[in-house]
């Protein structure tokens, strides 16, 4: 159970912040340089690179109990963030993430700024518009696979998650050449939502002293009564359902 | 160069913390009680997803307010 949760986690987040990186780098290939572009993207993936191989190794060293806690607990509160954005997405209190219009926006910004070579950089704003992309969306994907990883003793299977994610996304982004607006970001972000939530929540209280009835098998309630919980509060959230529910509580007032 | 660490701090914080500050000290609140109870022969496991539990749709509220 906790290999596939771990290995769909990795795959589902690292999945999406692939998504939102290839309309940054698409945006500015197509409206700048795409050699540039293309170049911000390798010196992202260097700095990315750079990244775990120092904090990989970091990680493995810090014995287990406090590893949990302190990773269970940012990702609890990492879970928190993803999963509250996409209740308020889903229920209508913030914009859905438009991959279509934010290519739209980047392009037109793109199209706008001048031109000005760096050493071996023809265009140096396609450059650093494509490495902020890739560094900052990355950034989070690798904080994850690196902390997933490292408390399930299994490094390499989160790396090979988020590997085929980026390769599949890559794959898919450069066969339509188009933001990939189908892609179902707000479902996959609520997915990751639970699963950040649910795993910073096991390991945070393990971490922190507690014994869990039946070990991972607790697992598997958490995952599913979180869902719930974000579904639940997705309905109940909806203006409409708050407008029906609106006299009754006045009423009761 | 006070900007730059500026924006430094505030692009941590932002990537750890996120919109809701509360959460981050609910979440640190939940796991120290979590290790004080732990240290008993009460059962201290409910603590966190209880805490889940109240913080999650607290933090919606306040936020569907605000909007």
């Amino acid at each position: 159970m906790t290999a596939a949760a771990l290995f769909l986690a990795v795959f589902l987040a690292c999945a999406v912040e692939a998504v939102e990186a290839t309309t940054i780098v698409l945006a500015a290939g197509t409206a700048r340089d795409w050699g540039s572009a293309l170049k911000g993207v390798g010196a992202g993936l260097v700095v990315l690179a750079a990244v775990i191989a120092v904090l990989g190794p970091a990680l493995s060293a810090v014995p287990l109990q406090a590893l949990r806690l302190v990773v269970g607990g940012l990702l609890l509160i990492f879970g928190f963030q993803w999963l509250r954005k996409a209740v308020l997405r889903a229920s209508g209190h913030k914009a859905l993430h438009d991959e279509d219009r934010i290519y739209r926006e980047q392009l037109e910004e793109a199209q706008r700024a001048s031109a000005r070579s760096v050493a071996a950089v023809k265009d140096w704003y396609s450059f650093t518009l494509a490495f902020k992309g890739v560094v900052l969306e990355g950034l989070e994907v690798a904080f994850i696979a690196l902390t997933f990883g490292s408390n399930q003793h299994d490094i390499p299977l989160a790396a090979i998650a988020a590997g085929a994610a980026v390769v599949a996304v890559t794959v898919v982004g450069v066969a339509v050449r188009a933001p990939l607006a189908r892609v179902p970001e707000n479902t996959m972000k609520f997915a990751v939502g639970v699963m950040l939530t649910a795993f910073g929540t096991f390991w945070g209280a393990e971490g922190a002293g507690a014994h869990w009835p039946g070990n991972d098998a607790a697992l598997l309630v958490l995952v599913p009564a979180l869902a719930a919980m974000g579904i639940g509060l997705t309905v109940l959230l909806r203006p409409s359902a708050r407008d029906n529910a609106a006299p009754l509580a006045g009423a009761a007032r | 160069m006070t900007a730059r660490i500026r924006a430094f701090a505030a692009f941590w914080y932002d990537f750890v913390v996120g919109d809701d500050w509360r959460v981050a000290v609910g979440v640190v609140i939940a796991l120290a009680v979590t290790y004080a109870v732990s240290r008993t022969t009460v059962p201290a496991w409910w603590i966190v997803p209880a805490a889940v539990a109240v913080l999650l749709p607290v933090s919606l509220l306040r936020a569907t307010r605000r909007r």
